[in-house]
């Protein structure tokens, strides 16, 4: 997937088309898998088997299609796992309250 | 990978001529360019959390009212869902190959790309607006004429509140509603930046705009990953 370009300078990743083509493959059959494990009869897994391929899948798009992977600036991971933090706090603080605050 | 960073080999004094597009505060065209990515993702840090507030709300919700919300996630089109998000998976594809045509000054491929974008982006909202104008032909749209019987008749053993269902479609057209505003806002964007494409404003050295705009592409692609089985996928098992 290396490609050796010699009038491009400095630390740019350039990624080879067949590998983003490879990327773009992977997220569609996620997408129809997914789609279709919905229908398959899985309890209380079905919600957790949608949710981790879409974690899969975004984690795909965020590391090869943004490039996440590839940067030499820490700053960009940093701002990344913080708002992913940030969020996660709101999300697990809040359902934690709702899902203690009231009997049923 | 032409990784040659930190070999101290760009010397700066020289870096400003004859480079129309280097600021004269930045010191090089890497710093630049890490410059503008990096405050790219500090807004996408807010999105995140704009985008977190209502998910938040959406769980609740989905916690308190899971029947109203898993029947009215059987109500939208799995196929047009599907469809969708294969829509902005191909839509992240050409932008990832835009981005590489413009590191490699490819500039025809680049403006072919940009426009497969917009139409893979213009796809997207037409099947959207489609599904819309079901659900509000329908009367599942939340607005005075809601009407949440059908759902109430066909599912007769889990004593659906139309109330509660409403709050479903509320929240349902909300996000997808806030997600094609998003669209809409890209698609702008690569409107200009193709123009600017077309008239060879990028060189390998420069096409900071395309790459700023694809990372926002993506992260409304990222959105919609989640929001496809948060809304489409609630609960398909068979006889649920």
């Amino acid at each position: 997937m290396a490609e050796h370009t010699e009038h491009i300078e400095h630390s740019e990743h350039i990624g080879s088309s067949g590998f983003y083509w490879l990327i773009w493959a992977v997220l569609i059959v996620a997408t129809v898998l997914t789609a279709w494990i919905s229908t398959v009869d899985l309890g209380v897994f079905n919600t957790v088997v949608a949710l981790l391929i879409a974690t899969c899948k975004a984690l795909i798009v965020v590391l090869f299609f943004m490039h996440v992977k590839y940067t030499s600036e820490k700053m960009t991971k940093a701002v990344l796992l913080s708002a992913v933090f940030w969020l996660l706090l709101l999300l697990i603080l809040s359902l934690s309250d709702y899902s203690t605050r009231y009997a049923g | 990978m032409s990784d040659r960073a930190g070999t101290g080999e760009s010397p700066l004094v020289l870096e400003h001529e004859d480079r129309p597009e280097l600021r004269h505060h930045f010191a090089d065209v890497v710093q630049q360019r890490n410059a503008a990515s990096l405050g790219m993702w500090w807004f996408l840090g807010t999105e995140i959390m704009f985008f977190g507030g209502m998910f938040c709300g959406y769980l609740v919700y989905r916690r308190a009212y899971f029947p109203e919300f898993a029947a009215g996630s059987r109500s939208l089109s799995l196929v047009a869902g599907t469809v969708n998000t294969a829509v902005l998976i191909c839509s992240s594809l050409t932008v990832a190959l835009a981005v590489r045509a413009s590191q490699l000054g490819k500039r025809k491929l680049l403006v072919s790309l940009l426009l497969a974008t917009m139409f893979f982006g213009v796809c997207f909202l037409g099947i959207k607006g489609y599904e819309w104008h079901d659900e509000y032909e329908h009367h599942h749209a939340p607005t005075f004429y809601f009407n949440a019987q059908d759902l109430v008749h066909n599912n007769p053993n889990l004593h659906l509140d139309p109330q509660r269902t409403k709050i479903f479609f509320s929240l349902y057209f909300a996000l997808t509603g806030v997600h094609a505003l998003h669209m809409i806002v890209g698609i702008g964007i690569f409107s200009v930046i193709t123009f600017m494409a077309w008239r060879g404003k990028f060189t390998p050295e420069y096409h900071t705009p395309i790459e700023i705009a694809g990372l926002y592409w993506h992260f409304v692609d990222i959105v919609w990953i989640y929001l496809f089985p948060l809304l489409y996928l609630i609960d398909r098992r068979p006889g649920a």
